[in-house]
């Protein structure tokens, strides 16, 4: 089980280490020159130069690329060109939004939907099911932004119950969180109807109910509990589709978190915060699929004991 | 009982197929279908509620909302298909080179190809896009360069899973050549897989684009593209939310109807991979 988790970890190293590689490739193929950005239109080709060494951007990118995860791991991401802050406080100052968006999204996501799929599997073909997978169709096919817009039409405009955007209060949450969870609710709710269907096809299942197990106890221990782990893959796999989103999201809701930020950093040709924004993103995503992956072991004694 | 008769079956798949027909022609014949150019301003009937004269109302701009949106079909299909062939097309090579070759190359590549699928499926689309600069065609590439590692690891596992069967095995100890085996006996086997993943993937394509185009990162005014109609429609949500709404039914139909012919594939082609049927 330890040797599970160690060479899981290990592994992700390299990918993390990938990931900063090809974030600053992107950053460095963007259009435009960042040092002459910084000094303006009237800058001398003497100034340019300076600044470009006194921020180490002459140098060749293997070296910068070295340089960075030093800086990172010492928690220095650089200035914001834009609003000449360190970009670690940027950052700080948006992720909590975001991350109380995705999570919010997230509990939606996977309440909503378990609770869809496991009904629509208890009653298949019934008018709730029926509806339910339906319904899941069009969630999976509207695009976030349009729901977002709709949802802010029907009841900020009309029905005036909600805020139209930013953030402050519990009911600030509420249109963003729904809007941003939609699409997973959809794909959970698919998903774990399958899953337990194909469960409760299985002959343990048979075997269960020939001895006169009741019904709930069926669906709770056996069926949910086996089911449980593609729900949890889905889910974590769910959370970089919500990440996404939350771009859209935050852009239409004018939620103050790191997806507007990143948003806001590439029109500016903030290059140096957008590169510490999509990091973060990505980092982030990169660690909760580990964290989903470590999951499986401690879930799935089958995979604890392989090692 | 085969697969398209399975697929005949499914009302939902024919549903979307119908709706792709309307897509297609739409995009086809807009110059004939629209009633306005879809650029033709009218500033004195801006923001026109739908009614005789602008069936789906107008914009900000007095521009028929109607006319933009059959033009729109023209952007989300053509950018759709071609990024689907782009990212076909690379997914294809670099995952057969990878499950055939295996060795150092298979090694490499699937890293490349985990790494890149460690970003947040957005993300991944907007750096692209970011480094292409905005427009159609930049918008296309991107996204079809977006969906190559996805396609590569697909089509990677299941060249994988065919070598080790025994009529490849078979084919090669007769001495068929590899690009023999590869192209009569694993291409055509993996191919039922990647049509559904394909038509899924033209859903996803057209959620992209549009999402790209609402930014602002992807089609450029004044083309009509769906997204960025919505994205206009944003300023006057408040006292003309039909303008940002309308556009958008038309996303989410589109992409529905690739989604149902998609699903209605996958329950048809294999009924052991009916996962959500």
């Amino acid at each position: 089980m330890l040797i599970f988790v160690v060479r899981r970890l290990l592994l992700a190293v390299p990918v993390l280490l990938g990931v900063v590689f090809v974030v600053m490739l992107t950053v460095d193929l963007l259009p435009g020159d960042a040092v002459s950005l910084m000094l303006g239109e009237h800058a001398t080709p003497e100034a340019v130069a300076r600044l470009r060494e006194h921020l180490g951007l002459d140098k060749p990118f293997l070296v910068r690329y070295a340089d960075y995860i030093g800086r990172v791991l010492r928690g220095d991401l650089g200035r914001s060109i834009q609003q000449n802050r360190p970009v670690a406080a940027e950052l700080g100052d948006t992720w909590p939004a975001t991350l109380e968006l995705t999570l919010a999204a997230l509990v939606i996501a996977g309440v909503a939907g378990v609770v869809s799929g496991v009904a629509s599997a208890v009653w298949p073909n019934s008018v709730f099911d029926a509806l339910a997978r339906l319904g899941s169709l069009f969630g999976l096919s509207m695009p976030i932004f349009w729901t977002g817009l709709v949802l802010i039409v029907v009841f900020s405009l009309w029905l005036n119950w909600l805020p139209v955007g930013g953030a402050g209060s519990p009911s600030h949450l509420v249109l963003p969180a729904v809007t941003l969870a939609l699409p997973s609710v959809a794909m959970v709710a698919r998903m774990t109807r399958s899953a337990v269907l194909d469960v409760l096809r299985e002959d343990y299942v048979r075997t269960a109910r020939a001895k006169g197990v009741g019904e709930v106890w069926v669906l709770g221990r056996h069926a949910l509990q086996n089911a449980f782990i593609p729900i949890l893959t889905l889910l974590g796999l769910q959370s970089g589709q919500l990440m996404g989103g939350a771009v859209l999201t935050e852009t239409v809701f004018a939620w103050p978190g790191l997806g507007r930020l990143m948003v806001r950093a590439i029109f500016a040709r903030d290059y140096i915060l957008l590169q510490g924004a999509v990091l973060l993103f990505a980092l982030a995503f990169v660690v909760i699929n580990l964290l989903v992956d470590l999951s499986y072991g401690w879930l799935d004694p089958r995979v604890g004991r392989q090692g | 009982m085969n697969a398209w008769s399975r697929f005949r079956r499914n009302r939902l798949a024919l549903i979307g197929l119908a709706l792709i027909a309307v897509l297609t022609i739409s995009a086809a014949l807009a110059p004939w279908l629209a009633p306005y150019d879809p650029a033709r301003q009218s500033l004195v009937e801006k923001r026109a509620r739908p009614g005789a004269k602008y069936w789906l109302g107008a914009d900000e701009f007095g521009r028929d909302i109607l006319s933009r949106v059959i033009y729109g079909a023209r952007v989300a299909l053509l950018v759709g298909v071609l990024s689907v062939v782009i990212a076909l097309a690379g997914g294809l090579l670099l995952g057969t080179l990878a499950g055939f070759l295996g060795g150092w190359l298979d090694a490499v590549m699937m890293r490349g190809v985990e790494i890149l699928l460690a970003f947040p499926y957005l993300l991944l689309a907007l750096a692209i896009v970011a480094v292409l600069g905005p427009g159609a065609l930049n918008t296309t590439i991107a996204v079809g360069i977006w969906g190559i590692p996805a396609v590569t690891r697909i089509v990677r596992g299941a060249v994988l899973a065919l070598r080790e069967t025994e009529f490849v095995g078979a084919a090669r100890a007769l001495g068929a050549p590899a690009l023999a085996v590869l192209g009569r006996h694993i291409l055509p086997n993996i191919l039922p897989g990647v049509v559904v993943y394909a038509t899924l993937f033209m859903a996803n394509a057209i959620l992209l684009e549009a999402a790209l185009s609402f930014l602002g990162l992807g089609v450029q005014p004044p083309t009509a593209s769906w997204g960025l109609m919505v994205s206009t429609g944003r300023d006057v949500l408040l006292v003309a939310p039909h303008v940002a709404t309308v556009p958008g039914v038309a996303i989410m139909v589109a992409v529905l109807a690739f989604n149902l012919v998609g699903d209605g594939l996958r329950d048809a082609l294999d009924p052991r991979l009916r996962g959500s049927a």
